[in-house]
């Protein structure tokens, strides 16, 4: 391994380790930087199930005070804001960064750095945002106000306690993670692809990803100003939501779900291309209708910006902006209707492999349908009224969110597990987590339709027996029980497959996109050679010539003979650096209300911090190394 | 392929420079952060508390000559990267500092308005025109104040050996976040200042 000028600044050498702790905190390695996302969204995951958990035993009979109102505020809130913020968005994220410049045949993302700033960004932004628990979940100190922090409830007047301010700082630190990837990821799918492969012979999933990344770098800034306008009312004392001055608290509304319908996009559209990956695989046959698809996820992108008053309709906004939000709303179920008979046609007349992958991908397309219908349901304003605020609503987003974005991300997890870490997780303990995992899920959230329209409003901490909602409450509950066997099984079969030596072979699935032509765990380098790409799904019809396309156009190796050394970017302190500084300006942000002493030394600290991150990260240059691959394709 | 590798010389399916095409996301990003602010501004115009109002202070004749330094620095900074482009090094040093000084004279005005706005009664607490006022133009400001920092850190950087083709590139960036800053003025200041005198 050859190192070529390692740059310094000033007297910080340039990191090179390549194995322990530094290796990865200084790692530009997408693939590094996707198990980093990985494993600590994962970790979350498990934080937001404890935490739905308990709330699903405060709910089990009948006036329990098993947590306690205040608590309960705090873990409805912190559930959701952690499911969908630290859990699956990252889940999600963490495929893109593994398998992006993978499936475009690339070496890494088109900004290493940012990429790493990105992850330590979301690690950070996590830690903050869960802070308030040090200090007792009944303290205030949590985030209490929803995961839609609705004004004014988010006022210093109705939430004195610093949970408003964890939440705010918390999404604001996430947030500029989250920008960043969405600018990485469409500078490296628009520009980093290899030879050949024009933007209709991406696989679906880098297609997902971009329009993805699209409705991130639009739909992130309303949600930046709207929490910025919160920070500067609740710490400055300004008056954006404060009524008094003749505020709008549906002002806040708005600039919210203009953020937030585009975000439920943000978390579905990835799954889609999960999802996607894995039929066409099992069922050894081509994606069905690939174009459709692809102008289907790019219609969906588009009218997800038009349709964010659909969670307003109980707001009274009048009828003709209800009628008009409930038709575009109506209209997305069309592309995404496409894609689920998309989807049914793939499998159709194909081999189908019943995996673990599979069995989630077609878990999916069951749950997300049943999903999607409720959601068609709620896009009828007149509907709407009658079950904004039920546990309809909470069926809903359960069947999207864990039928929907979950499923795919565990089907996604046993796909790309051999590539992530060259072990193949057991099928045998897979095909029992599914089990355990899809009937728990149903029996957990199927009453929730029931209760939603036997009137059971959400968010409520407890209920009178007499009215009527122990039984399916008691249901859900024990769905819960058998949802969290199948997490540890899931938990079960990782550790026991990490104990198991590293032998999964380069392509255990007869795979069809450029990832799996390289040997698992994928190499540092990626590709030893960039290949040339001459059809979508080269690799597959490189392997299967009797499918009627010839094997050497689809996928050849030109650079053969001429590459010798690859070039790689350099390591480097400054992208954790750069996340940290901001994270110490919140806080010291966050106790300038209370005037603590230290507030405003740490605002400045991390604002120096930042600056030192920012020259640090300019002066030092991309830098980089020279390595040799291995033997190889 | 081991000598004389430059990332930024990289061949991209699209021909246009990673940098470029990220910063350019980057500022469509950023319109729509402005174009949040904006609304806010106009959704609660009108909304004074019983305070000052916007024709009680403002004072346009001085914010134009403000906004026409704002934007003579644009072409200063268009100066500054073509001379990089040619590489006449001193001379991209030179405009690159003229844009700086221009910026930091425009970042003088805005200190001296809000100061002035202050003292008349409007603060950030008083009503809803004058937290809408001072954080909508308070962001931009804080924008000029980065890109000043960030011309400052080009001229830094070129101290031995100029600003020239070598380092064109940088200064470009720079040079695009510079006019997108002056643009968003352009429309802050007909949106907040002018449109307030029309009838």
């Amino acid at each position: 391994m050859a190192t070529a000028a390692v740059k310094t600044l000033g007297v910080l050498p340039r990191p090179t380790a390549q194995t322990g702790f530094w290796s990865w905190v200084t790692t530009v390695d997408h693939k590094r930087i996707g198990i980093m996302y990985g494993i600590t969204a994962f970790l979350f995951f498990l934080v937001g199930g404890l935490e739905a958990f308990l709330i699903r035993l405060q709910l089990m009979k009948p006036g329990l005070e098993v947590v306690g109102a205040s608590t309960f505020n705090a873990l409805f809130t912190m559930h959701a804001t952690t499911m969908i913020f630290l859990a699956i968005m990252p889940l999600l994220a963490a495929f893109m960064n593994f398998l992006l410049p993978l499936m475009i045949g690339a070496r890494d993302v088109a900004f290493p750095r940012l990429n790493a700033f990105s992850y330590w960004s979301y690690l950070f932004g996590g830690i903050f945002i869960n802070t308030g628990w040090v200090m007792g979940a009944g303290s205030g100190s949590v985030p209490n106000s929803g995961w839609f922090g609705y004004a004014n409830l988010t006022s210093v007047k109705f939430s004195a306690g610093l949970g408003p301010d964890f939440w705010t700082l918390g999404l604001l630190l996430l947030g500029v993670g989250t920008l960043v990837s969405g600018f990485n990821f469409i500078v490296t799918i628009l520009n980093m692809r290899a030879p050949g492969m024009s933007l209709m012979k991406m696989p679906i999933f880098v297609w997902t990803t971009l329009v993805t990344s699209v409705l991130v770098i639009f739909s992130f800034p309303a949600i930046t100003v709207a929490l910025l306008m919160l920070l500067f009312d609740r710490t400055f004392a300004a008056n954006f939501f404060n009524v008094e001055m003749g505020a709008s608290v549906v002002f806040w509304q708005h600039l919210f779900w203009t953020f937030g319908h585009p975000e439920v996009y943000i978390l579905i559209l990835p799954a889609m291309g999960i999802v996607s990956e894995i039929l066409p695989t099992f069922s050894r046959k081509p994606l069905f209708g690939y174009s459709v698809m692809v102008f289907s996820t790019a219609l969906i992108g588009f009218l997800g910006f038009t349709v964010w008053s659909h969670h307003m309709f109980a707001v009274g906004m009048g009828p003709v902006v209800n009628t008009i939000f409930s038709l575009t709303t109506m209209m997305i179920a069309v592309p995404t209707g496409v894609k689920i008979f998309n989807w049914l046609s793939t499998m159709w007349n194909g081999q189908v492999k019943l995996t673990t992958a599979m069995l989630y991908a077609i878990g999916f397309i069951m749950c997300f349908t049943i999903g999607g219908l409720s959601g068609f349901m709620h896009a009828s304003a007149p509907s709407n009224t009658q079950q904004t605020d039920t546990y309809f609503i909470v069926a809903h987003i359960h069947y999207v969110l864990i039928g929907g974005s979950i499923f795919a991300i565990f089907g996604g997890i046993y796909y790309w597990f051999p590539k992530m870490f060259g072990r193949l997780l057991s099928e045998k303990l897979g095909k029992l987590s599914f089990w355990l995992v899809f009937i728990g899920f149903n029996t957990f959230a199927f009453p929730f339709h029931f209760l939603g329209l036997m009137g059971m409003p959400r968010r409520q901490y407890t209920y009178d027996s007499s009215m009527g909602w122990d039984f399916w409450n008691l249901v859900s509950t024990i769905g819960v029980f058998i949802l969290t066997a199948g997490i540890l099984t899931i938990i079960y079969n990782f550790v026991q497959t990490m104990r198991k030596p590293a032998d999964a072979p380069a392509d255990p699935w007869d795979g069809r996109t450029l990832e799996w032509t390289i040997p698992s765990p994928a190499p540092v380098y990626n590709f030893a050679q960039i290949p040339q790409v001459g059809l979508r799904d080269a690799f597959w019809f490189a392997k299967h010539p009797e499918k009627g396309q010839k094997a050497a156009d689809s996928l050849s190796y030109p650079e053969r003979s001429q590459q010798s050394l690859i070039h790689m970017p350099g390591q480097s302190y400054m992208p954790a650096l750069l996340a940290l500084g901001p994270t110490i300006l919140a806080y010291g942000l966050l106790y300038m209300r209370s005037g603590k002493p230290f507030a405003m030394p740490a605002a400045i600290l991390g604002v120096l911090l930042t600056l030192l991150g920012f020259w640090g990260w300019a002066f030092e240059g991309e830098g980089g190394t020279m390595i040799e691959p291995e033997e190889g394709r | 392929m081991a000598h004389g590798h430059d990332p930024h010389a990289q061949v991209t399916n699209t021909g246009i420079d990673n940098r470029k095409l990220g910063f350019w996301l980057f500022l469509s990003s950023e319109s729509v952060f402005f174009a949040c602010l904006i609304v806010g501004y106009l959704v609660y115009h009108g909304s004074n508390s019983g305070g000052p109002t916007p024709r009680d202070l403002f004072n346009i004749p001085l914010t134009t000559i403000s906004t026409f330094v704002l934007l003579m620095s644009s072409l200063a900074m268009v100066l500054g990267v073509n001379s990089a482009q040619r590489g006449e090094n001193r001379k991209g040093m030179l405009w690159t500092a003229i844009t700086a000084a221009m910026g930091l004279v425009f970042l003088g005005f805005q200190v001296y308005e809000f100061s002035h706005f202050a003292h008349e009664g409007l603060t950030l607490s008083s009503s809803l025109f004058g937290t809408t006022f001072y954080v909508l133009t308070g962001f931009h400001g804080a924008h000029v104040a980065v890109g000043v920092i960030w011309l400052l850190s080009l001229l830094f950087y070129g101290r031995k050996g100029g600003l020239g083709a070598d380092k064109a590139d940088d200064v470009e960036v720079a040079g695009l976040y510079w006019h997108f800053v002056d643009i968003v003025w352009i429309v802050l200041f007909t949106v907040i200042y002018l449109v307030e005198f029309v009838s």
